[in-house]
């Protein structure tokens, strides 16, 4: 479990020290319930279909996975060592729960699934992926995407 | 995570989101998050688990009733966890070079490569069970992933000519990843093994030859004097949870 007192010391301040941008105020949109949104899911695990580039080393950009993505099609190229892999391994929905969003969708939980979701990478600082989530933000309001849900790693 | 959220919804994007480290999203205060007690890198809990799964992600968007934000919910209940150790026989590292006449680093990579033999024909299994595998983020096979570790580790570097070419600092991180994924999915095909994170993790950075092998690699890395090599070895290797078992 991520509660921080049961890492090692020098890990524990690793994990505190990365970095976080404060915000003068946090925007909120009103008027988005469950049962009328369509989701899109954006991971910050590095993931990518295979004939993707893999991520490098404090890239800020993201990759598409469109939503019929095999799952035998998906990757992980995060330059962390330091998280756990074998989740993603056993069961991709670990890291990127399409199957269980497509299940709330049937069930009327949500609205409806998008037709692509995304990965960045974190570890990083996310100062540099301001503009490329503010040009994605246009991309999931064509996909009429109302709810964006993220997915650390 | 934090950061993402913030600018998606100042863009008009409601968003909500899971949270693995509570202290990050104390101090970003993201419009809706809800924190997990659960490993980095298994953000939705307990793998092959659709109910748990649905749980964690209904709660998640039930976040979007809320009124105002900036919100922090706690997720109520912890993932599984199991500590049963991994049955297969361990490998202990035995740096001792034998009356065979090999160096420790020739012993290391013929004991690796006996090793990976073993886990590859389980890793086969593992595939055809499910009908997937997350190795190949290298785009390099297995044997040129072994060639390229034996070749780096020996300093042959006509057989490194191929690689330099393409970054050679990443290629020997993404082979460590496409080993790692080798040994775990090999692992897990095997009846009652583990399914916990740090179960699986000591197992691999204590137990196997591959481990060694890495480790060796990272070290050839910190020979290097290029920014790219020194960062693979210092810190894209080998977690720093698990960077202990290797000080010398």
């Amino acid at each position: 479990m991520v509660r921080l007192e049961i890492y090692q010391e020098e890990e524990r301040r690793h994990l505190l020290d990365l970095p976080c941008p404060t915000f003068d105020y946090t925007p909120f949109v009103s008027g988005v319930t469950p049962g009328r949104a369509r989701v899109a899911l954006i991971s910050t695990a590095g993931l990518h279909r295979r004939s993707d580039r893999p991520f490098q080393l404090g890239e800020a950009g993201y990759r598409v996975i469109p939503r019929n993505t095999d799952p035998a099609e998906l990757v992980m190229s995060h330059v962390s060592t330091n998280f756990d892999r074998t989740g993603f391994q056993m069961d991709v929905n670990m890291v990127l729960p399409l199957d269980r969003l497509r299940e709330l969708a049937e069930r009327g939980v949500i609205d409806s699934v998008a037709d692509f979701h995304y990965s960045f990478m974190g570890a990083t600082d996310p100062t540099p992926m301001e503009a490329e989530a503010r040009k994605l933000a246009g991309i999931l309001t064509q996909d009429q995407v109302t709810c964006a849900l993220l997915v650390p790693v | 995570m934090g950061g993402l959220s913030h600018y998606l919804e100042d863009e008009g994007i409601a968003t909500t989101q899971i949270s693995l480290i509570k202290e990050h999203s104390e101090k970003m205060k993201p419009p809706r998050a809800l924190w997990v007690p659960f490993p980095l890198g298994r953000p939705l809990g307990n793998p092959n688990d659709p109910e748990f799964q649905r749980d964690v992600l209904t709660q998640a968007l039930n976040l979007l009733n809320e009124p105002a934000g900036p919100v922090l919910a706690d997720y109520p209940e912890e993932a599984d966890g199991d500590q049963t150790e991994p049955t297969i026989p361990a490998c202990p590292v035995d740096f001792c070079p034998r009356d065979n006449g090999l160096s420790s680093i020739e012993l290391l990579l013929q004991q690796f490569g006996s090793e990976f033999n073993a886990m590859h024909t389980w890793f086969t299994i593992a595939c055809e069970q499910k009908g997937r595998t997350t190795s190949g983020v290298s785009d390099l096979s297995f044997d040129e992933i072994l060639r390229l570790y034996s070749d780096f580790i020996t300093g042959n570097q006509k057989g490194l000519a191929t690689f330099e070419q393409q970054g050679l600092a990443d290629t020997l991180r993404l082979a460590a990843e496409d080993l790692k994924s080798c040994y775990f999915e090999a692992l897990a095909s095997q009846p009652g093994q583990p399914t916990d994170a740090a179960t699986l993790a000591n197992w691999f950075w204590s137990a196997t030859y591959a481990a060694a092998v890495i480790n060796e690699v990272r070290k050839k890395c910190l020979e290097h004097d290029t920014k790219e090599m020194n960062l693979a070895g210092t810190l894209l290797l080998i977690p720093r949870n698990q960077m202990h078992r290797f000080k010398e």
